[in-house]
């Protein structure tokens, strides 16, 4: 393999696992939050590629996406409104399943109204067009992905670091009693959370589906199941470990691809996992469990 | 200023408050005394709205506030010092305290600097985790982040819990001085002896109901006092 096809397998890689690093932050942050594995998630990101398909049949690219932002977000909260805030004092294995029935929800349902058939994922002529640096050649859309992704994970840390809101996110994922007794309202802070990872899933839709061009009613489950793979490595609660773990995917698998095994690309993903739980089951950047009294 | 009556809670299958009335007048301590399981936590967490009261009323100045939800009754000015502390480790001491302010609005700096005051130790530790403090520190953050809020009155679960007699002595010094500049104190103690030398007003509480009450100086001169709660035969 020459430098050339090295760096170009590299950019892919990246590219790739910036999309998965959007997913998966949603994946981390709403167990952060809940200490809920979100398996509708994936689904949530499925469904934000429909709203694209169906915005960009009326409206022009730059319309559309904040239209499918805005859709993608709305859905997010109302699951968690409808499915899971009635399900707060249950048993955390109660929100598991009402998550994993929205899952099927949202995948019968596209089913249903969109048919099970693959749908052309539209086309947005600037993120398509190749652009070439030094030998290297690819649609824009493969080198914007890793700098958004950056962005995006820098302007998310600002937020749960440096602001009131954020401040409220990190003590209502500490401890729901005491935050409430500081006044923090902790069903609106659950619900900006989902809003958040929502948001990061339909730019991360975005980003995903314009290189893979084809939206079916299934095509978040596998995507969502590497992501939550993404944020377990990582560490799941960490947001630079979703990052970190979804570039360790995202790489992984396109070398493997390169290497000509791609029919192992999938099953990489899972390995990685078993050895990981194997190893270091709270990921790399995993919290650690003190139980100090 | 509160005024409790009537109260019944049911808490965790049994009825753990089972009809008290008392009264925190403006500017007082006033203080809850009994054993481990008479209901003291469950009454202070009903005031808060943690727990919801089964029947009864709960009024600050003269308003009802049973039935509204935990931070609508903080921001009436309200704040309550939990039992065990409960600072939130990961937030820095700093944060700890801006968390407590969470429901205001304008500028913190001059009460950060007085809670400063009132707690050096807070001062030099502003960036480290909470968690890494020690218990009489935590207790001392706790009761910042508590003032952070500018309260009317203040409620403090057991604030003496697990900490070394000396810093006990300096938390009762704290709650008089924090008493002194306006804000209306009720305490919860088991530490009985100390917790009526500053009262103002105390009351007994027996599993779920109060069967005494009077001044803190009368109470700590009552008999019965004296043999259940501070160890002193007749």
């Amino acid at each position: 393999m020459n430098t050339t096809l090295f760096l170009q397998q590299c950019l892919t890689g990246i590219s790739l696992g910036g999309a998965y690093a959007l997913i998966a932050i949603g994946y981390t942050l709403v167990y952060g939050i809940l200490r809920l594995i979100n398996f509708a998630h994936g689904d949530i990101f499925m469904m934000a590629g429909y709203f694209m398909i169906f915005a960009m049949a009326v409206f022009p690219w730059y319309v559309s996406i904040p239209i499918v932002l805005i859709a993608t977000v709305i859905l997010g909260v109302l699951i968690e409104r409808t499915a899971y805030k009635p399900l707060r004092s249950a048993p955390r294995m109660s929100v598991m399943i009402s998550a994993i029935g929205v899952s099927y929800l949202l995948q019968n349902l596209a089913t249903y109204l969109f048919t099970a058939l693959p749908k052309g994922y539209p086309e947005i002529p600037i993120l398509k067009k190749i652009y070439n640096f030094g030998g290297i050649s690819a649609s824009l859309v493969t080198f914007l992905t890793p700098v958004i992704t950056i962005v995006l994970v820098f302007l998310l840390l600002q937020l749960i670091g440096h602001t009131k809101v954020g401040m409220a996110m990190r003590a209502v994922s500490k401890d729901y009693e005491t935050a409430q007794l500081m006044g923090i309202r902790i069903d609106r802070t659950i619900s900006f959370t989902f809003a958040v990872g929502s948001l990061l899933a339909g730019v991360g839709s975005i980003l995903y589906f314009t290189d893979r061009m084809t939206v079916f009613p299934f095509s978040g489950s596998l995507p969502g199941l590497k992501c939550f793979v993404a944020a377990v490595i990582g560490g799941i609660g960490s947001i630079p470990g979703a990052v970190v773990g979804g570039f360790i995917l995202g790489i992984g698998e396109t070398v493997l691809v390169a290497m000509g095994y791609s029919t192992f690309s999938d099953a990489f993903t899972f390995i990685l996992l078993i050895i990981m739980l194997l190893i270091r089951p709270t990921g790399i950047f995993g919290e650690k469990v003190t139980d100090k009294v | 200023m509160l005024k409790v009556e009537n109260l019944k809670v049911n808490y965790g299958g049994i009825e753990a408050v089972k009809g008290i009335s008392f009264e925190v007048p403006k500017g007082e301590i006033v203080t809850l005394i009994g054993a481990n399981g008479a209901g003291k936590s469950t009454t202070l967490r009903t005031i808060t709205g943690l727990v919801r009261a089964r029947e009864g009323s709960i009024s600050l100045e003269g308003e009802v506030i049973t039935g509204l939800d935990t931070p609508a009754i903080i921001g009436r000015g309200i704040t309550l010092v939990p039992e065990g502390r409960r600072v939130f480790p990961d937030l820095t001491v700093l944060e700890n305290m801006k968390i407590g302010a969470y429901l205001r609005n304008d500028s913190l700096e001059d009460d950060i600097a007085h809670c400063y005051e009132l707690f050096p130790r807070l001062k030099e530790r502003s960036w480290q985790m909470a968690g890494t403090l020690s218990g009489g520190e935590q207790q001392m953050l706790a009761v910042a982040r508590a003032l952070m809020s500018k309260p009317k009155l203040i409620m403090m679960d057991e604030p003496s819990l697990g900490l070394a007699p000396l810093i006990v002595k300096g938390i009762f010094d704290i709650i008089r001085e924090i008493n002194k500049s306006g804000v209306t104190v009720l305490l919860i103690e088991q530490n009985a002896n100390m917790a009526l030398q500053i009262a103002d007003r105390a009351y007994v509480m027996e599993t779920g109901r109060i069967t005494m009450s009077g001044t803190g100086a009368e109470l700590l001169a009552n008999e019965d006092v004296r043999a259940a709660y501070l160890g002193k035969g007749k």
